[in-house]
């Protein structure tokens, strides 16, 4: 297991974009996602989750570049210009790589 | 011995820990829990009342409140976008939030009436739910316009199926079905506790209200005199609307308290999904930093001070 075999997408975003993003990433063809609770700092202030209107979520992606190139153009697009959002993207190594593609 | 209810005291302790930048906080499950046993409470309140008159009886007032629903955020949008110089979309946003009701600033407003021992229609709790909604509506359309781009289904399912509304319309459900004897089983946990509830949801509302003075600070004075004199004249036109009902004191004072209300939960949420462009900071810093505080330190008093005045004067 040497070479970089999938994507893997993280985005932090608002935690009250989650239902809309969900739909919007699998119908780019994400094939699942993981979502996590997820507090901290940036451009917008302090996301501290004190309360539901301030809390950030982080949801995890394993696709192909595909996949994952199409999901951040469409995120760029959609949300980033009135979101609290961040989306970066990295080569990973997964095991069952199939699962992913 | 302070005559201010304890409550307050536990909103006034949060609001000072949050000031010195403290690092007490409610474990944000607790504060979830919280507000759903609050939340309950009150539809249970309400719906054990509905068990006890027919409910065609209601329907007239039902439809009344629901009116002003729409109409209130309608009242104000013209003067944040001409007066306040406020954005349209801003402008529309805020006017839902103050269109809409603060479950918090009613259940202080309930604690207050028992408190003083003063007699209301129980069933206003389902008047929370009415007008919880409209201003929604209608800070959407005031936003984009009746736009063929607004995904009116999302939109809906974020509003009715939204925890606030769920919760209080399983209550109000729960307590209709069981009636007045049906619940005493249950009385432990939702009614003799609800004090203690209340005062720790109003502890951590304390420290969330501190957490919003910050941003006021940077939009002044206009945002601060409508915090402030937006609910003084809601209270004024609920007041008058719930005499219309022929509701008791106790009911126009709770009529004019929920007028006086701005939301910060529902529509917060509602609105960053549906108008996206509108700024977040400022309506919370409005509905959160300003009025919330405003209503529940001074508010509900002069609201029943207002409502017995009327109803002495009219009556």
């Amino acid at each position: 297991m040497t070479d970089n075999n999938a994507t893997l997408i993280t985005i932090i975003t608002e935690a009250a974009l989650e239902t809309t993003l969900i739909k919007d990433i699998e119908e780019l063809g994400a094939p699942g996602y993981s979502i996590s609770n997820a507090r901290g700092k940036g451009n917008r202030g302090l996301r501290d989750a004190a309360w539901e209107a301030n809390s950030n979520i982080r949801i995890e992606v394993i696709c192909s570049d595909i996949v994952a190139s199409k999901i951040s153009e469409h995120l760029e697009q959609k949300y980033y210009q009135n979101y609290a959002m961040v989306c970066f993207s990295a080569e990973v190594n997964v095991l069952r790589p199939k699962k992913f593609n | 011995m302070s005559t201010i209810d304890p409550v307050i005291w536990f909103f006034l302790f949060g609001l000072l820990a949050g000031v010195l930048k403290s690092e007490l906080r409610l474990p944000s499950q607790i504060y979830d829990f919280v507000s759903m046993l609050l939340l309950i409470t009150i539809g249970l309140k309400g719906g054990v009342e509905l068990a006890n008159q027919p409910f065609a009886t209601l329907i007239p007032q039902i439809l009344v409140v629901m009116a002003a629903g729409f109409l209130l955020p309608l009242l104000v949008f013209p003067v944040l976008l001409y007066l306040g110089k406020l954005n349209r979309a801003d402008a529309a946003s805020i006017a839902a939030h103050y269109g809409s009701v603060s479950v918090g600033t009613f259940a202080v407003a309930v604690a207050f009436m028992s408190s003083q021992n003063i007699e209301y229609e129980q069933h206003m709790a389902l008047f929370v739910v009415i007008l919880e909604v409209p201003a929604i509506l209608v800070g959407i359309v005031l936003a984009k316009g009746l736009s063929k781009n607004t995904q009116w289904a999302n939109v809906g399912h974020e509003v009715m199926l939204g925890k606030g509304v769920m919760f209080l319309m399983g209550g109000l459900f729960i307590g209709w079905l069981s009636g007045p004897s049906g619940v005493e089983s249950i009385s432990p946990l939702f009614f003799d506790l609800f004090k203690g509830v209340l005062a720790l949801f109003l502890l951590e509302m304390g420290l969330i209200t501190a957490s919003q003075l910050s941003s006021l600070k940077r939009y002044g004075f206009f945002l601060l005199s409508f915090g402030i004199i937006t609910p003084i004249c809601f209270s004024v036109i609920g007041a008058l609307v719930g005499l219309g009902l022929s509701l008791s004191v106790g009911g126009v004072a709770i009529l004019a308290t929920l007028f006086a209300s701005a939301s910060y939960i529902a529509v917060p949420a509602a609105m960053r999904i549906s108008v996206p462009e509108a700024n977040p900071t400022l309506s919370l810093t409005a509905s959160l930093g300003i009025t919330f505080p405003f209503n529940i330190l001074i508010g509900i008093p002069i609201y029943y001070w207002l409502a017995s005045t009327l109803h002495a004067s009219l009556i």
